[in-house]
């Protein structure tokens, strides 16, 4: 699974940094982005869910979800 | 730029701003909430969700002719939908009033960025973003957990305190007051400017002017100040912001000081508060929580969803068909995120406080461009907060249910909340 944050609807909110720091980081203003080329651990989906399923704005895809 | 110049050009701009439309006041009971809404009055200060859901099933999008005119949607999807639509929509005004400022305010407005519409908004916004990460407020963490711990060593000796005004509200004061540079003695003062700015609503017009003037001609003080003994601190910095390629205009400067003061305080006031409020009617949560912090954060969050202290306004910017119903240029739109976040529609068990709901798209802190910019320091003075109090006074209870009070308008919050912590 990778996950990808669409840069035209992330405001910030910072709800996936603040969830799973293990895969998303936040620019310098605060915009999130995706660590490791978004490439998520075996055994780490349902953290990438949940960071999903917790951003206000839907920017979150979760590619290659079974 | 002198003083004396930055004085005068802010005084111009400024006269340009009063120039707008008024409307009469209209005050006293509500006669039908789907026609005559008013979140002014004590019934909706005391418990406006209700008020709300009953709006929702019913209406969904309520309209009052008082203010001039304004509608309430409350369903998440149409509460989206204005917020996501800068085009059809104004930030010009923010708070709803008797007073619509004129539009060539736009795309500006008087307190940039929240005042502010595309394509303006995007560069005054990103002046203030890097200040405001999540990165940039941890910093204010350890002297914002020490005035947590000093404000609960006061209470020593007393068995009810009143965890609103002896606790929540100083904790935004003294943090954005350190963040401005300017001097934390002036806490009071703040307090005033915030219920002069919002909760002075329906004052005569030229009553509210001259209270706002008093927050302006402050914030002039502490430019001056900043000018002549520039540091470390926001005020300095806006002041030598550079915005293509000039500095901010002046009005900009005290506007968005203006922004920063006032939005940082009453609302993060108010969500503490209302947290333990919450904590203290619900000894089930309270327990668990105490037994388990590191469920905090996840808790915030439902809390944030099920009492969002935020309500924004809008400016409807041409006669349409919105929706259902017809709008028509200059009305106001209250745009209630509480109501969007207690949509069964949006939240399962919507009306109810589930402390570890996992999947919480709430939208206390706005959707779309207007996000807060606060966002991240709102989360860590209320982590903080409520972290502390919980450590220092893991049992408590409302000392008198009867004497809670909420306070009125667009921020919702406890202004008294006597608890029994001894």
């Amino acid at each position: 699974m990778r996950v990808q944050i669409n840069s035209q609807l992330c405001q910030g909110h910072g709800r996936c940094y603040d969830l799973v720091p293990s895969l998303f980081g936040e620019d310098s203003e605060g915009y999130g982005t995706v660590l490791d080329d978004g490439v998520v651990p075996p055994g780490s989906e349902p953290d990438a869910r949940r960071a999903a399923l917790n951003c206000p704005e839907h920017a979150i895809q979760l590619l290659g979800e079974a | 730029m002198t003083a004396g110049d930055f004085t005068r050009d802010f005084r111009e701009r400024r006269e340009n701003e009063l120039r707008g439309s008024r409307s009469e006041i209209v005050t006293g009971p509500v006669s039908d909430w789907a026609t005559d809404f008013s979140h002014l009055e004590p019934e909706w200060a005391a418990d406006p969700y209700p008020i709300q859901d009953d709006l929702r099933e019913r209406c969904p999008i309520a309209h009052t002719g008082r203010f001039g005119g304004a509608w309430l949607p409350t369903r998440y999807d149409d509460v989206a939908a204005v917020a996501y639509d800068t085009e059809r929509f104004s930030s010009r005004a923010i708070i709803l009033s008797n007073l619509r400022p004129p539009r060539e305010l736009a795309p500006v407005g008087g307190s940039p960025p929240i005042s502010s519409d595309p394509p303006f908004h995007h560069d005054a916004r990103k002046v203030l973003l890097p200040a405001f990460t999540k990165a940039a407020v941890t910093r204010q963490e350890p002297a914002t957990r020490a005035l947590c711990n000093s404000l609960i060593d006061a209470f020593e000796g007393q068995e009810v305190v009143d965890a609103a005004r002896d606790y929540a509200q100083h904790i935004p004061v003294r943090v954005i007051a350190g963040m401005l540079g300017f001097p934390p003695a002036d806490g009071p003062r703040f307090r005033e400017f915030v219920a002069d700015l919002l909760e002075g609503v329906n004052l005569p017009p030229d009553e509210r002017i001259e209270r706002v003037s008093r927050l302006f001609d402050y914030l002039l003080a502490q430019v001056n100040d900043h000018l002549g003994n520039p540091r470390e601190d926001l005020t300095t910095y806006l002041l030598n912001t550079e915005l293509h390629g000039r500095k901010l205009d002046p009005s900009h400067v005290v506007g968005t000081m203006a922004l920063l003061l006032i939005a940082g305080i009453d609302t993060t006031w108010s969500a503490i508060g209302a947290c333990l409020w919450h904590l203290a009617r619900n000894p089930g949560d309270l327990s668990r929580l105490v037994a388990d912090p590191g469920l905090l954060p996840t808790a915030i969050e439902e809390f944030l969803r099920a009492y969002a202290p935020v309500t924004m306004a809008r400016l409807v910017k041409q006669d349409m068909h919105w929706h259902g119903v017809d709008m028509k240029a200059d009305d106001w739109i209250l745009l209630s995120f509480p109501a969007a976040n207690r949509d069964p529609a949006q939240f399962d068990r919507a009306g109810e406080v589930v402390i570890d709901r996992e999947f919480n798209r709430h939208a206390a802190f706005g959707l779309g461009i207007h996000r807060c910019v606060g966002s991240h320091l709102a989360r860590m003075e209320l982590r903080v907060a409520l972290e502390t109090w919980l450590d220092r006074i893991p049992a408590f209870t409302l000392a008198d249910p009867s004497a809670v009070r909420w306070s009125a308008g667009q921020i919702r919050g406890p202004r008294t909340l006597p608890l029994r912590i001894g």
